[in-house]
């Protein structure tokens, strides 16, 4: 007997390829957000099976901070060539050059904030419509909040208490000439949804996700990892602990968890048992103040 | 494990995101770290967590104390999976509610028992109604706070019974609940000895998932046609879409509407493989016998079973923005994919929220109303009735000149 119906992660592939066709139907130069990161894995994994045999039909564009993983970095360049597909890398440390910007200081001094310069001055640069990121509804209280199709105008910056109405699952991507639409795939994916989906589908990772031997400095109860990008002082002790990472930022503004998962049933045995949310654990940049993400947003920022 | 969707509803105040924020604190499903954002800032008058400010996310919403649009939460028990949409209550901000009600499975109208049924529970019950959300449950909050509750609680229900009289409601349940304290939420606190139902949850973790997808009736829209155009793919033409209802398999006979030219489906693909069938909601890409003219915005249906193509076309509109609809204004439909210019040629009658009245010919329609009227499409257009088929019965509207979506339109 055949039954008529798919389990939730099914549901959730078909929403997200279904979002992807149509921003292929609705704009004329979109592009994907791609990091190397495990939501941007699961998102180009998304694609490939919405527009399989084609070419995908936007490239693959990364705002690189220069202060990423290695692992994440090299990851990523080997993803674009197993899938044939273009990759743009646009450099934040050009921006700060060109544009004369500020270098912000400190012990984990972030480029968190210029990297939304970068990336609005390569949206212009390839006018850019649409840009597909991997943001989830589950990270963060602000992105909780956001639209599938979000539009943004020029400068793009979201505006919260305006957002168009997104009904059934129609979306409207009608904008104005220079104005921008970020659009979220995977926005009702949970955490644990995607690492069962990675499971599920077998999607390779760069090796960070997984329990790996690290120097670190413990701050303020987060490991930050020693990379040339942090400052280390005289009081910092450095550790050499087995960690891995929950998701994958600047080196700057990530902290690892101690864990010995070495392989995807163990990080998800690990990610049920946890008490504590993915960005709370290992995101310094949003402990800023209690509307971090909503006032980055505003701004421009993914 | 299966999904449901559930969104609260009901008036300002009424208590829906410290419903939504009790019922995830007391299921255990808030970690330490939100937990201690929410002690940094969140604490009501009385010392207590203010539940609220865990879906009140925007900076504005925390100032006022309300909620502007809607959140999406996530979590689960060991039975269900749930995604909750918080949406506003206040009349104002109705197109965010609706956006939410959209797409779900279940609507939670709260109702303040001290208040009773106000205009708000009348509108998202219409709301509701015309929507075809398939569960309705009614929680009547702040039970402790009026005396004699047992019998305000009954008085409540023939209220609202007596209302939903006028619609097709389907399953509706009635509960009361007092959200601050945890009555009710997630266990049967027995605070109310008068009471004997489930607690909240386990209404939520028992509720049938009426099956909301139509298997019967088969509609393709298709949204993007592959082309490798490679000398591997060289002939390859693949239409990329989403069966919204019923089954296709390989080799029946399909038309494609509105053009009406008929062939054969000669593969359906999913990631890239053949399968021999693709049924509601899979995303899938067809392969049909004959080299036919096909774009974006056409449907594939069943060639028994073509749709109704037409140039006018009966709908209620829900109004969503500013800007006053005026009969002959034109905007843009889009159903699915396919996006039409269109006028509006009649505005037959308000509904009048209030007292369910309607008022013929309206001069204008305003923010947040609803109006029966008439369209007349640019272009024939393929369609169902809502009642019928929700996939190709909804659309939105679209002002051209601003690109807003202006009005969510139900087929008749």
């Amino acid at each position: 007997m055949t039954t008529f119906s798919t389990d939730y992660l099914s549901q959730l592939e078909s929403e997200s390829i279904h979002i992807l066709r149509e921003v292929a139907g609705q704009f004329e130069r979109p592009a994907l957000l791609f990091s190397g990161g495990k939501d941007s894995l699961v998102l180009v994994h998304l694609a490939l099976k919405a527009f399989r045999p084609g070419k995908l039909p936007f490239p693959l564009v990364h705002i690189d901070t220069g202060h990423n993983f290695p692992e994440a970095l090299s990851f990523r360049d080997k993803r674009v060539e197993e899938i044939g597909e273009t990759l743009i890398v646009r450099n934040v440390e050009d921006t700060i050059i060109k544009q004369n910007l500020t270098e912000p200081k400190g012990k984990f001094a972030s480029r968190n904030a210029l990297q939304t310069f970068t990336l609005l001055e390569t949206i212009q640069e390839f006018e850019f419509d649409a840009c597909i990121g991997g943001a989830r509804r589950d990270e963060e209280k602000a992105r909780a909040k956001e639209r599938i199709f979000s539009v943004r105008d020029e400068f793009g910056q979201w505006d919260p208490k305006l957002q168009r109405p997104e009904l059934w699952n129609i979306y409207n991507g009608r904008i104005n000439k220079g104005e921008n639409v970020r659009v979220f795939p995977i926005s009702n994916w949970t955490e644990l949804d995607v690492w069962n989906y990675i499971k599920r589908e077998s999607i390779a990772l760069p090796e960070i996700y997984f329990a790996h031997q690290r120097s670190l400095i413990e701050y303020q109860n987060q490991l930050i990892a020693v990379s040339p990008f942090i400052q280390i002082d005289d009081d910092d002790v450095i550790l050499s602990k087995k960690v891995r990472y929950r998701t994958v930022g600047d080196m700057t503004c990530t902290a690892a968890v101690a864990s010995d998962a070495e392989t995807i049933d163990d990080i998800i045995r690990d990610i049920l048992g946890s008490r504590t949310s993915e960005r709370g654990e290992t995101r310094i940049d949003d402990k800023v103040s209690e509307a971090a993400m909503e006032d980055r947003k505003k701004n421009g920022y993914f | 494990m299966d999904l449901l969707k559930f969104m609260t509803a009901g008036s300002v105040d009424d208590g829906k995101s410290t419903l939504i924020g009790r019922l995830l604190f007391d299921s255990k499903n808030i970690l330490i770290d939100q937990l201690d954002a929410l002690e940094r800032v969140g604490k009501n008058k009385n010392g207590t967590l203010d539940l609220a400010l865990l879906t009140d996310g925007l900076r504005a919403e925390r100032e006022q104390g309300i909620t502007i649009d809607v959140a999406y939460k996530y979590f689960s028990t060991p039975k269900r999976k749930f995604i909750i949409a918080d949406a506003p209550g206040h009349i104002q901000y109705t197109r965010n509610m609706i956006t939410g009600a959209s797409n779900t499975d279940l609507i939670i109208i709260l109702i303040d028992a001290r208040n009773g049924v106000v205009e708000q529970t009348k509108r998202h019950t219409i709301i509701a109604s015309l929507l075809q959300i398939p569960n309705v449950i009614v929680a009547v909050n702040k039970i402790d706070l009026v005396p004699d509750a047992g019998s305000v609680y009954e008085s409540i229900k023939r209220d609202y019974v007596k209302l939903t009289k006028q619609f097709s409601l389907k399953n509706v349940n009635f509960i009361p609940i007092s959200a601050l304290n945890g009555d009710n939420i997630v266990e049967n606190t027995r605070s109310f000895n008068w009471y004997r139902g489930p607690a909240l949850l386990e209404i939520l973790e028992n509720v049938t998932i009426e099956n909301n997808i139509n298997l019967v009736n088969a509609r393709f829209p298709v949204q993007y046609v592959i082309r490798p155009q490679t000398e591997e793919w060289l002939d390859y033409r693949g239409y990329a879409g989403k069966v919204t209802s019923g089954i296709f398999a390989v080799g029946e006979e399909i038309i494609v509407q509105p053009s009406g030219i008929s062939t054969i489906i000669k593969s359906i693909e999913q990631d890239g493989k053949p399968v021999k069938q693709a049924f509601a909601t899979q995303s899938a890409v067809i392969q049909l016998e004959d080299d036919i003219d096909i774009s974006r915005g056409d449907l594939i249906v069943k060639k028994d079973d073509a749709l109704k193509v037409t140039n006018e076309i009966e709908v209620i509109i829900n109004w969503m923005d500013r800007k006053v609809l005026v009969q002959g204004n034109r905007y843009l439909l889009q159903i699915n994919s396919n996006i039409t210019p269109v006028v509006i040629s009649d505005l037959q009658y308000l509904i009048d929220v209030n007292t369910l009245e309607k008022h013929n010919s309206p001069s204008e329609v305003k923010l947040n109303e609803i109006v029966k009227a008439s369209i007349k499409t640019a272009r024939p257009v393929a369609i169902d009735s809502f009642v019928n088929n929700k996939s190709t019965g909804a659309g939105i509207l679209i002002d051209q000149t601003s690109n807003v979506t202006v009005g969510a339109v139900i087929i008749q």
